[in-house]
């Protein structure tokens, strides 16, 4: 597990360019953002600030997962990895442990950019938004590892992004507070992980009380194993 | 010493065709040569002898047990066709990870880079090599562990001659160590170098013995002649 995590990350710091739109982008669009907002006043700001934190990592997280995989899948390395001493959760709990230290990375540079440069106000500790987008990220990837499977091409895998993850940030209190949502759609949106990691950011920014924060972190990390489960179930050692 | 691989009544289909149709064989010790065209079904055959090939019907036995069972994951090597490495990673950083997979030390990467004649590139990324010497880092990854059996999907192809040759020997170096190979080829010249050898076409094996014994049964001087006999008689 270790062996493949060391060995991912060390593929991405080789592919520095991806790795600095990684750290670099979500940073410039949270400035972006703050930008956008600034004669309309702070409160704009404050309040999507903390959302688009646990949306980015997800979303970085799932390109970087399901590309990556599907590479693996399409060279033959995955066919050889299955053929050696090599247990399918291992390969994947490695994968995840590598893109959960690439997504502590990205959120510690995200949030002490929108904390330190652009004044976002957290009234719960810091540390806990960082641990926050971290289970995030390793849900998001995990998703993108299950739905590598689905894809044949890079092409199908990015265009899995409009279809699995926009309708989550439709839908995840970004837009409209999910009290404004119709019945059915709340319902939807109730069933949909990213609800739960916008949620806890939304909580930890507003209020100092964790109980249901961690709540939250439980609910994310249950569904990133369900997805890592699911995924391995598409690992198969014999192929057509 | 026992067959290294048993098939019996090996059935693989594609859709609704039979890619293998009831195949049986033996493989022992020695060079192996699994020889006919392209798209007759010696991948599928050498996939299914690794155990990453879903089959239809009939048994794959390696080593005394089933084929792709998990104690045969260290004692068997697979080269696929294509390169099977990281092209972003160097030679020895590809060599290294899959030696810790295995359980393999730094000794045994040190010498499988010796092995396949990579030593001077070791420190280069894997994709700025060449299709030859791509070819060469899978097989470096194969050796790994010294496996008792060793399956070579058409490792010499686009090799210049030279290099052709020296792999042939390392291959023969390898089989009088013990190792048992299985090595495809859809070019007849190479059947020659190999100790015993398997004809097949459209899935089906035409021919099992030494180059020596089928060129005489089919009174030929060369084995591609004999191929041709042996499929022209054929109803």
């Amino acid at each position: 597990m270790v062996a493949v995590a060391a060995r991912v990350l060390l593929q991405m710091v080789r592919d520095w360019r991806t790795l600095l739109l990684i750290m670099v982008v979500p940073c410039a669009l949270m400035a972006l953002l703050w930008w956008v907002y600034r004669d309309a006043g702070g409160a704009m700001f404050d309040r999507i600030g903390p959302d688009l934190l646990a949306i980015f990592p997800f979303m970085t997280m799932f390109l970087v997962a399901s590309v990556t995989t599907l590479h693996e899948r399409a060279s033959g390395t995955l066919e050889r990895l299955l053929a050696m001493p090599m247990g399918r959760l291992d390969f994947l709990l490695g994968y995840g442990l590598a893109f959960c230290v690439l997504s502590a990375v990205q959120s510690a540079l995200s949030v002490a950019t929108t904390v330190g440069l652009l004044g976002l106000d957290f009234s719960g500790p810091l540390p806990l938004v960082i641990v926050i987008a971290i289970i995030d990220a390793a849900m998001g990837a995990a998703l993108g590892l299950f739905v590598s499977a689905f894809a044949s091409t890079e092409f199908q895998a990015v265009q899995f992004m409009p279809a699995v993850v926009v309708p989550q940030i439709l839908l995840c209190g970004l837009l409209t507070s999910r009290d404004a949502l119709p019945g059915f759609l709340h319902g939807v949106s109730d069933v949909l992980p990213l609800t739960y990691a916008v949620d806890a950011m939304k909580r930890v920014s507003t209020s100092t009380a964790q109980g249901h924060v961690w709540l939250d972190m439980l609910v994310i990390a249950a569904y990133a194993l369900a997805l890592l489960a699911l995924g391995a179930a598409t690992l198969r050692r014999r192929t057509p | 010493m026992a067959g290294v691989v048993e098939v019996r009544g090996l059935v693989v289909r594609r859709g609704r065709r039979a890619v293998l149709d009831g195949v049986d064989l033996d493989v022992g010790p020695g060079v192996t040569g699994l020889l006919g065209p392209s798209g007759c079904g010696k991948s599928t055959l050498m996939r299914s002898v690794v155990g990453v090939q879903r089959v239809h019907g009939g048994s794959v036995t390696v080593l005394g047990l089933p084929a792709g069972s998990k104690p045969l994951r260290h004692r068997v090597g697979y080269v696929t066709q294509a390169a099977s490495v990281y092209d972003d990673l160097t030679v020895e950083e590809n060599l290294a990870f899959f030696a810790q997979v295995l359980g393999v030390s730094a000794d045994g990467v040190k010498d499988v880079v010796e092995s396949v004649d990579l030593g001077s590139d070791r420190r280069t990324l894997v994709g700025r090599l060449s299709g030859g010497q791509r070819s060469r880092v899978s097989l470096a990854v194969a050796l790994l562990g010294e496996p008792e059996l060793l399956v070579l999907d058409e490792p010499t192809v686009g090799l210049d001659p030279v290099l052709r040759r020296d792999l042939w020997e390392l291959f023969h170096r390898l089989a009088d160590d013990g190792a048992a190979l299985l090595v495809s080829s859809h070019v007849m010249d190479e059947a020659e170098r190999c100790d015993r050898l398997l004809l097949m076409r459209d899935g089906e094996i035409l021919a099992h013995d030494t180059p020596a014994a089928i060129k005489e049964a089919e009174g030929v001087d060369d084995v591609e002649s004999a191929f041709l006999q042996i499929v022209e008689s054929r109803p």
